[in-house]
């Protein structure tokens, strides 16, 4: 229902009755607790941020951010999104398209296999990338012998991000597809469209805003992706630095202000994506929210 | 354009859905799949259109074999038990989409395809609402624009699955009535299925009965109706009622009485006796009748229902009475079937 037209045939919701309704003091006390929590754990350190980024001035702030090495770490960290999100929107589309609308064994396995990135921890991820193409790892021979640089270069990273990030577009998805059923699909064919503008026509436009919501998640953590890319990056200055390593190195060379001016750019990336998220879920929320029924 | 199907199966992972279905659809007809759900009625809907391959077996359409062509290939207009509109699509969008997917020389110009959509729009009767997106019509526009959308590509046979499942009673008669118009207009062949025999009976040319992914009959109204040739067709088209009886030497006994009835060809044996009851005569005397005591008695729209107990068994059987008939509180009713017919006992 992705029309705004339609809205208005939405049914409202109702303000909750009275039974589940709390006494105003309870209310004001949980507002309250949930208010400092923000404040404490979300706001003030991002206050912080912006804060210690300028605290010498707004020409420091955009000295520090032309540094060098800080520009390549914002081109590194631009390109990692650029090559690892397209790539995983493809493998999403593929994979929430296999699961949702073909019957076949695995297909719980594979369900499995994608959520596995939420529940390992990226270190562990980086790691694996180490065991395979690092020097004593298992292709590292291999690797060597045919001149192909993975470990500790843009190809490292790039396979980190993916492998951190791949859940996001598939996982928002599967549940929509898998609700909308093959209907759509079939009536296409049926009047003679190929699979092709069955997809193109139909699928896509049926789940735009639920493949734009996942993007949009999996580019703030392609970009935002820390330990993952630690381990695999090498830390090469202006080499294989990616803004989150930056900011690290930055920091532990007692560089506040560079440090958090760089931080302040991967803070401004969240709130935009929180912002473009809030959007995307005002306007389309009733189409995003079939994605939560899991 | 001729549709056969030709000793089709169809198996689901094994399970069988269709055993040897053959049917000969006449160019031009409006035939009726009707059974209850899990009958095989959608399964073979589908196989026609295109959306299933057959297990075993072929679908012709005229000489030609349709059942290895893909659903492209074979231009049949289907139309979904939930419509299957494109919700992001206005209705002329929906409408034109089978000609915009067309290639090369095949396909209309942007006017063209809209001359066309507005032109079926026309014919549905919802000129005006070309601008409108699905969520915005009601079920039975939605249902028009579907059959709109699949007429618009010229198909060679009209499919529809449960056209009016999801409308509601007063909705559904007019849509009926408007279907079978735009069928006479057009003359696309046409099949739909059903579950609603009242449907199938009324909208019609002939109607295919089906149970348990078999045909069990194929028929007018009139056939299904008045000789049902098994007692699934019996109870499943109107109403039925049914005794355990024995035939000897070609008459019907129910116990130890002869009820009247005369079986010349039947076989010696134990036997059920089918019959509508309203299609009864009610006597008073009883010299070869069934007769029964009044177990409950209910009054349904324009005739009462009587529930009898008959024989030492005490087998329940229903007939029908005139509101203001006697026999309704006599204790005792005695009558005979006028139409009837005896099935093997299974």
């Amino acid at each position: 229902m992705a029309d705004p037209e339609i809205k208005s045939y939405e049914p409202h919701h109702e303000s909750q009755s009275a039974a589940v309704t709390e006494s105003r003091p309870v209310k004001a006390v949980l507002m309250a607790i949930a208010l400092a929590f923000l404040a404490v754990f979300l706001l003030l350190p991002l206050i912080v941020v912006f804060h210690e980024a300028l605290a010498k001035g707004i020409g420091a702030y955009t000295e520090a951010l032309s540094g060098p090495d800080t520009r390549s770490a914002i081109r590194l960290t631009l390109l990692v999104a650029a090559i690892s999100v397209p790539l995983n929107v493809i493998f999403g589309i593929s994979a929430a398209w296999a699961i949702a609308k073909f019957e076949f064994k695995g297909k719980a396995f594979l369900t499995t296999l994608i959520d596995l990135p939420f529940s390992v921890s990226p270190v562990i991820s980086g790691l694996v990338y180490v065991l395979l193409f690092g020097a004593q790892g298992l292709l590292g021979a291999w690797l060597k012998a045919h001149g192909i640089v993975i470990l500790f270069a843009v190809p490292g990273i790039v396979l980190a991000t993916i492998f951190v990030t791949f859940p996001f577009v598939a996982r928002e998805l599967i549940p929509l597809m898998q609700e909308q059923g093959n209907g759509d699909e079939e009536a296409a064919l049926s009047l003679g469209a190929s699979g092709w503008q069955a997809f193109w026509y139909v699928t896509l436009p049926n789940v735009k805003w639920g493949l734009l919501y996942g993007v949009l998640l999996c580019n703030a953590r392609a970009m935002g992706e820390f330990g993952a890319v630690s381990v695999v990056s090498g830390h090469i200055r202006g080499l294989t630095n990616t803004m989150p390593l930056h900011v690290e190195i930055l920091y532990n060379e007692y560089n506040a202000v560079g440090a958090f001016a760089v931080a302040s750019l991967l803070a401004g990336l969240a709130l935009v994506t929180l912002v473009l998220k809030t959007l995307l879920e005002m306007r389309y929320g009733a189409e995003i929210a079939a994605t939560r029924g899991h | 354009m001729e549709v056969r199907v030709v000793n089709v199966r169809k198996e689901f992972e094994r399970f069988p859905a269709l055993h040897d279905v053959s049917l000969d659809i006449k160019s031009g007809e409006l035939i009726a799949l009707l059974g209850p759900s899990g009958s095989g009625k959608t399964t073979l809907l589908r196989l026609i259109a295109g959306l299933e391959r057959p297990t075993k077996g072929a679908i012709f359409f005229g000489d030609e074999d349709a059942s290895q062509k893909s659903i492209q290939e074979r231009n049949v207009g289907f139309v979904f038990q939930h419509y299957a509109l494109f919700r992001h699509m206005t209705v002329a969008d929906n409408i034109g989409f089978g000609l915009k997917v067309r290639h090369g020389a095949a396909r209309p110009s942007g006017q063209e395809i809209r001359r066309r959509a507005l032109e079926l729009l026309d014919l549905v009767q919802l000129s005006g609402l070309e601008k409108r997106y699905p969520a915005q019509l009601s079920g039975g526009q939605r249902q028009r624009v579907a059959l709109a959308r699949a007429m618009a590509i010229e198909p060679k046979v009209l499919l529809l699955d449960e056209p009016f499942g999801a409308l509601d009673a007063q909705v559904r008669r007019e849509l009926r009535r408007w279907l079978r118009e735009i069928h006479d207009r057009t003359g696309h062949t046409t099949v739909f299925v059903t579950h609603d025999q009242e449907e199938a009976l009324e909208l019609a040319d002939r109607v295919v009965v089906m149970s348990q992914g078999r045909i069990e009959q194929v028929g007018t109204a009139d056939d299904i109706y008045d000789t049902p040739n098994s007692p699934f067709v019996y109870s499943f088209i109107g109403e039925s009622s049914s005794l355990p009886v024995k035939v000897e030497n070609g008459e019907v006994w129910i116990a130890d009485r002869p009820i009247g009835l005369q079986a010349p060809h039947a076989p010696s044996g134990e036997a059920v006796l089918y019959f509508r009851p309203h299609d009864v005569d009610l006597l008073d005397g009883c010299s070869g009748c069934i007769a029964g005591t009044v177990a409950a008695s209910r009054r349904v729209a324009g005739t009462r229902r009587v529930e009898l107990e008959v024989g030492g068994e005490r087998q329940r059987v229903e007939i029908e009475l005139p509101v203001d008939h006697p026999a309704a509180q006599k204790s005792r009713v005695a009558f005979r079937p006028r139409r009837w017919k005896l099935f093997p006992k299974s």
